[in-house]
């Protein structure tokens, strides 16, 4: 297996890892932990298939830098906001659905 | 000549900082002078598409492979038009809200100003990776919003509404890095011929699931819409109409973008079923979980789910052989688009209005809403006109021609689907109204509320009942490139 696959299938399980993480864990600190590795996995992607026979593009090392700032910045966003959750419910879960379309057909 | 194109990025962005340093809360003056300049600059904008047609923009005079190139066309002039219109009487309509009722003001003018200049530059990226990077940007400022009235239900409703939108935008990445692994290029101009001389492989395949399942989680497509109906409905509601009048919009306006221009060698007849397929049960569920709310934002709320359930059947009519019929599919997808996102910024407006007098949401304690807010009231049954598309609204012109194009193109299930979610809605606003005409709640005592806060509301469902009589220039300036 080359080289540039091997970035490239590691880059793809770990976009799956994220996603299934994302998706399933409660707990919201291990979610934006999975979007992380999510984001990793992209980045992986795009770095590893970006080469051109072994030399490096330096287009997607760009595109992965700017990657790399978004994700910090809705990192520290998520942070904020399960903070300020975690201070007025002092839980880092979803609340158990108040507002789920179950609860209205009961409601009528 | 004058080119307004990289203004409409720069100066909202110039409003945000402004505001930003003014101090929390201040700043509404300066973001409705800024917006009513940048609503001039996108009709002379308007205007140059209409004369001259489609044209690329370089930005800083640096061209597509090292630089980032703007695009602008019909579609996008029609966008841009549409956000200004409704953003402008929103902006007005938010400062009169925010000094009658301060929680969720803090950083509404930043955050307002910073998606707006996401939004412009979305529509004019020309370039996927640009378009991952505004999607962004559109996404953390949007959630802002909706973070910023501060209690557990709307930071609850901003963290799975983030959580959302980052799954959305990272899927849409991937998206974006298998494409350049294979091509070699994130410029539409040049992947555009690429993947149409090229033989279908599977990366791009793959890319193009992923991109497309990125951006209906985005707009909120059944069954993606689980995260929509506590976003909107529990945001401020000068935020709510914004969100639900233009953000989804935006991801929307995408998914037409990489349907018909990038993915057109791949899609099937088969996705477009399906897409329409998800398209009809958003329009019929999504309308009888609005008639089940018993708060009115949340009503309104679920009537945005259905709502973008109608822009979804054009991918199946566009399948169409019959020559016209994919054309009004599209021009009444367009049509849909843009009375939508009007009466919708009006009904979101209307119901603010009425939550913030009867000082609970609740539609149980709207009786007596008729005698003490008539024009308000009047705005919701106006509003309510477009949803339900009788004439001569702008919703009207949007299901005839899409109804007309199913109709021609034989495909008759569509036209059923339609018409029963036209009742359906016609069913949840005249639950509003009703309960409006009954004689008040023992107890309750309305709150009076400002002139302001009724008249841009007003206005604009004005302009979506009116749009009907306009929509010959809409459809000139889709058609103009």
């Amino acid at each position: 297996m080359s080289g540039v696959l091997i970035y490239a299938c590691a880059g793809a399980v770990l976009f799956v890892f994220g996603v299934t993480g994302l998706i399933l864990l409660p707990h919201l600190l291990r979610k934006i932990l999975a979007f992380n590795i999510m984001g990793s996995g992209v980045f992986l992607v795009l770095v590893g298939l970006g080469q051109r026979d072994g030399t490096p593009d330096p287009i997607p090392q760009a595109m992965v830098l700017t990657g790399i700032v978004v994700a910090v910045a809705a990192t520290a966003l998520a942070l904020a906001l399960v903070r300020r959750l975690l201070h007025l419910t002092s839980k880092i879960q979803f609340p158990e659905e108040p507002e789920s379309s179950g609860r209205c057909w009961k409601n009528n | 000549m004058f080119d307004p194109i990289p203004w409409l990025i720069l100066l909202p962005l110039v409003w945000g900082c402004l505001t930003f340093l003014i101090g929390v809360g201040r700043g509404g003056r300066l973001v409705v002078a800024g917006l009513i300049i940048q609503l001039v600059l996108t009709i002379i904008l308007a205007r140059q598409i209409v004369m001259e047609g489609a044209r690329h923009y370089a930005v800083g005079g640096w061209g597509a492979p090292l630089g980032v190139d703007l695009y602008v066309d019909g579609l996008t002039g029609i966008m841009l038009l549409l956000t200004h219109v409704v953003a402008l009487p929103l902006v007005a309509y938010a400062r009169a809200f925010f000094s009658s009722q301060a929680e969720g003001a803090s950083y509404f003018w930043p955050l307002t100003c910073f998606l707006l200049a996401a939004m412009n530059a979305l529509f004019m990226s020309a370039d996927i990776f640009n378009i991952y990077v505004t999607l962004e940007l559109l996404g953390l400022a949007a959630v802002g919003l909706v973070a910023a009235a501060g209690s557990a239900g709307p930071v609850t409703a901003a963290i799975r509404y983030l959580l959302v939108t980052l799954l959305g935008s990272g899927a849409y990445l991937m998206g974006v890095a298998l494409l350049y692994g294979t091509y070699g290029s994130v410029s539409l101009a040049v992947l555009e011929p690429l993947l149409a001389s090229t033989e279908i492989s599977a990366a791009a395949c793959l890319a193009a699931m992923l991109m497309l399942a990125g951006l209906l989680l985005k707009t909120a497509l059944f069954p993606f819409h689980f995260w929509l109906p506590p976003a909107h409905g529990g945001a401020p509601a000068p935020v709510s109409a914004l969100l639900s009048a233009l953000v989804i919009k935006a991801s929307f306006y995408l998914i037409l973008r990489l349907w018909f221009d990038l993915f057109a060698p791949l899609v099937t007849t088969q996705a477009a079923q399906l897409l329409g397929g998800l398209g009809a049960a958003a329009i019929l569920w999504g309308s009888i979980l609005a008639f089940n709310q018993t708060r009115l934002k949340m009503l309104v709320a679920y009537s945005t789910v259905a709502q973008i359930g109608y822009l979804f059947l054009l991918f199946p009519l566009m399948t169409s052989a019959i020559p016209g019929a994919a054309e009004s599919a599209m021009q009444g997808a367009v049509m849909q688009l843009v009375a939508h996102a009007l009466a919708k910024a009006a009904m979101f407006t209307a119901a603010g209005v009425m939550v913030l007098s009867a000082g609970k949401d609740d539609i149980a304690l709207l009786g007596g809403m008729s005698s003490h807010l008539p024009l308000t009231l009047f705005t919701f049954a106006l509003a309510g006109i477009t949803l339900m598309g009788l004439p001569p609204s702008g919703g009207f012109i949007a299901k005839w021609l899409l109804i007309d194009s199913a109709v021609s193109g034989g495909q008759w299930g569509w036209v059923v689907v339609m018409i029963l979610g036209g009742l359906l809605s016609a069913a949840y606003v005249f639950k509003v109204l009703r309960q409006a005409f009954l004689p008040p709640v023992a107890g309750i005592k309305f709150k009076p509320v400002i002139r302001m806060l009724e008249w841009p509301a007003f206005l604009l469902a004005l302009i979506s009942l009116l749009l009907g009589f306009r929509s010959v220039e809409v459809l000139n300036l889709l058609g103009a490139g």
